[in-house]
């Protein structure tokens, strides 16, 4: 849009003001990145020392010997609850990205009474502070057997899920035409069928921002995992805060925790950003 | 049409169980969370976790511990730290998001890199934030020793256990302050609804504005909710955290700004470029307006995430740090730590009503419009 020729007579200046511009912008952008990439650094050269070079007047020199060792070491202490996080992550997700879809197809599609009410009722839970829930949500795992389960943290991923992952899906949906389904419907098509050969196929994209969001949001939540978990099942947030949290810990161990912990949602967004923006758009969006 | 009434069947058939989940999962929980904080429940230690606890009512003497007790200094403390923590948390992430927004906006060279790099930390965990930044903020290092690679003498702030604190004003006056605001926002509303003609709402809104006054002058003074005066305010343990959670949610304020930006018309920009508009003047006339709603709709999505951080702060200050915590924090500590479930309960509830205070409006509005044409 700036190379559009300016029908005025005052080219040079703006082009120097302009050449000025882009240097200030740049120089914002470099500013701006430092800050946000500084604690990574900082994370890589504590991470990568080995305990007796950890000083915190020399914290911010690259290490002189890489000790790469500390990841094997982090990995001793935390490799089983990442395993547990792995495996909650992605049942819960799977579990509420069919939840949401069929939701969501359900409310778009098949418009009824108070549809609308409904599904502001059911937002309204993505936005509560669980500590509201937190208490009588224990009592009732506790009751059910899945107290110290992880299926009891899957129950509660799974359910409090529910609204973001309908809203995503019913924000998607409502941009498939409706001719689509009527077309259907006159061909005698019901429910199912349309959810199987009209809308499941063309829901790709939606899935794909649903488990992004969900797997994220799954893998990071610390509440429910420090409430509803005991030492076998306890996912990699909670474990990450245990290693940091002692007092005598060397500090390359949570460093090098840190990094395993952030690695698999770190990946997922790089390789996958454009649709981690997406669902992080639809919690404030309309879509 | 008989076919449809059955697929409409099928529709209520598969929300049904959701529909029950979340009903059982928010609103029954909530309702019991109400219940509990109601009664003394675990504050006999005995009778905590015993299989049946005797479970006395006891109205809302929890509320009025948590708000008047001399044991729960703590908490009030908490509640001021999350104002503060809300108000800096939220101008800092539409700061930063909105100028990394109109920066990337001038499509500079490289710009799905710059993205990447400014968005990164929304996909890691609070805890994972948490313990970076604790380490970073070390009395001797990290962040402290900085301006030594320039020469400079290291820093000497104690960042998170600071016990210093600014903007301090007794616990007693906070009806006063509360009657002064909300007074002041009620004489607003009149004003701008008089100069709308509105008569009602006027003479209400009006009416209102007196009354709080009235109490605030004859009544309020007298107020005293402790006995002796209690001193809260800004703490300053609480700035390192506010970075953090700034370092890590700003790229969020930045892709909604960069979303609404896409989404202005280049015809727009052009007309004000014809109109003979300076870029500055594009942007306080077209831009920003446009931008309006954008930043109603962060600052809703930020202030609810403000008064729930729990992660943050616990994986940062610890569980004893009493100069940096909040709410949020105190409630699980004191619920699942100590075993005072009714009070637990209260600060779940309290907590509750402040997110509801931001997000009810939010949904109610974000649904009107829809419910007509629906």
């Amino acid at each position: 849009m700036t190379a559009l020729p300016q029908p005025t007579a005052s080219t040079a200046p703006s082009r120097r003001a302009g050449a000025a511009g882009r240097a200030l912008t740049y120089f914002l952008l470099v500013v701006a990145a430092f800050f946000f990439l500084i604690p990574i650094y900082l994370v890589f050269a504590t991470a990568l020392k080995t305990p007796d070079a950890i000083a915190l007047p020399t914290a911010w020199h690259w290490p002189a010997q890489l000790n790469w060792a500390s990841f094997a070491e982090a990995w001793d202490k935390v490799g089983g609850n990442m395993l547990n996080s792995l495996f909650l992550a992605v049942v819960a997700t799977i579990l509420s990205a069919l939840l949401g879809s069929l939701n969501g197809y359900a409310l778009s599609k098949w418009r009824f009474r108070g549809a609308n009410t409904l599904f502001a009722l059911m937002l309204f839970g993505m936005f509560i502070p669980y500590q509201a829930v937190l208490i009588p949500l224990f009592q009732f795992i506790k009751a059910l057997g899945l107290y110290g389960s992880i299926w009891g943290l899957i129950l509660a991923h799974v359910v409090y899920g529910i609204p973001i992952t309908t809203l995503i899906f019913r924000n998607f949906y409502a941009d498939v035409p409706d001719a689509l389904v009527e077309a259907a419907t006159i061909d005698g098509a019901g429910f199912w069928e349309i959810y199987a050969r009209v809308i499941f196929p063309i829901s790709i994209p939606g899935f794909v921002v649903v488990i992004i969001w969900q797997f994220t949001q799954v893998w990071n939540e610390f509440l429910f995992a420090a409430t509803l978990t005991n030492t076998g099942s306890q996912p990699v947030t909670y474990a990450l805060s245990q290693l940091a949290g002692g007092q005598a810990v060397s500090w390359n161990l949570p460093m090098a925790g840190a990094i395993l912990a952030a690695l698999p949602t770190l990946i997922v967004y790089i390789v996958l950003g454009r649709y981690f923006v997406r669902g992080l758009l639809a919690g404030s969006v309309k879509g | 049409m008989k076919s449809l009434s059955k697929d409409r069947l099928w529709a209520i058939a598969v929300l049904t169980p959701s529909i029950i989940l979340v009903g059982i999962f928010v609103y029954y929980f909530i309702g019991r969370t109400i219940y509990v904080s109601l009664t003394d429940w675990g504050n006999d230690p005995a009778q905590a976790l015993a299989l049946n606890p005797i479970i006395r009512w006891v109205g809302l003497q929890n509320y009025q511990e948590l708000f008047t007790g001399f044991l729960q200094g703590r908490f009030r403390q908490e509640l001021v730290n999350t104002l503060f923590f809300t108000v800096f948390f939220i101008l800092g992430c539409l700061g930063v998001g909105l100028g990394l927004a109109l920066i990337l906006d001038r499509n500079p060279k490289g710009e799905g890199l710059w993205r990447t790099i400014f968005l990164f930390p929304m996909s890691l965990s609070f805890i994972v934030t948490g313990t970076i930044w604790r380490w970073m903020l070390q009395p001797q290092g990290g962040v402290n020793q900085a301006p030594t690679l320039l020469g400079g003498q290291p820093s000497t702030f104690a960042w998170l256990s600071s016990n210093d604190s600014v903007l301090k004003f007794d616990w007693n006056a906070l009806p006063l302050i509360t009657a002064a605001v909300v007074g002041a926002v009620l004489i607003v509303v009149a004003v701008r609804a008089a100069r709308e003609g509105q008569r009602t709402r006027t003479l209400v809104a009006a009416a209102c504005a007196a009354l709080l006054i009235l109490w605030a002058v004859f009544i309020g003074p007298n107020v005293r909710l402790l006995a002796a005066p209690e001193l809260h305010g800004f703490n300053l343990a609480m700035i390192g955290i506010i970075i953090a959670a700034v370092w890590q949610m700003s790229g969020y304020t930045m892709a909604l700004y960069l979303a609404g930006l896409r989404g202005i018309p280049e015809e727009l920009r052009e007309a004000a470029k014809v109109d003979g508009a300076r870029d500055a003047q594009m942007y306080r006339y077209v831009i920003f307006p446009l931008l309006s709603p954008i930043t109603l709709s962060a600052m809703i999505i930020l202030g609810h995430i403000s008064l729930k951080i729990f992660d943050l702060v616990y994986a940062m200050a610890g569980s004893d740090n009493i100069a940096a915590s909040v709410p949020a924090l105190n409630m699980y500590l004191t619920s699942f730590r100590q075993n005072q479930f009714a009070l637990g309960a209260a600060i779940g509830t309290i907590l509750l009503i402040l997110v509801a205070f931001v997000i009810v409006p939010y949904l109610a509005n974000q649904f009107k419009g829809e419910e007509g044409h629906a």
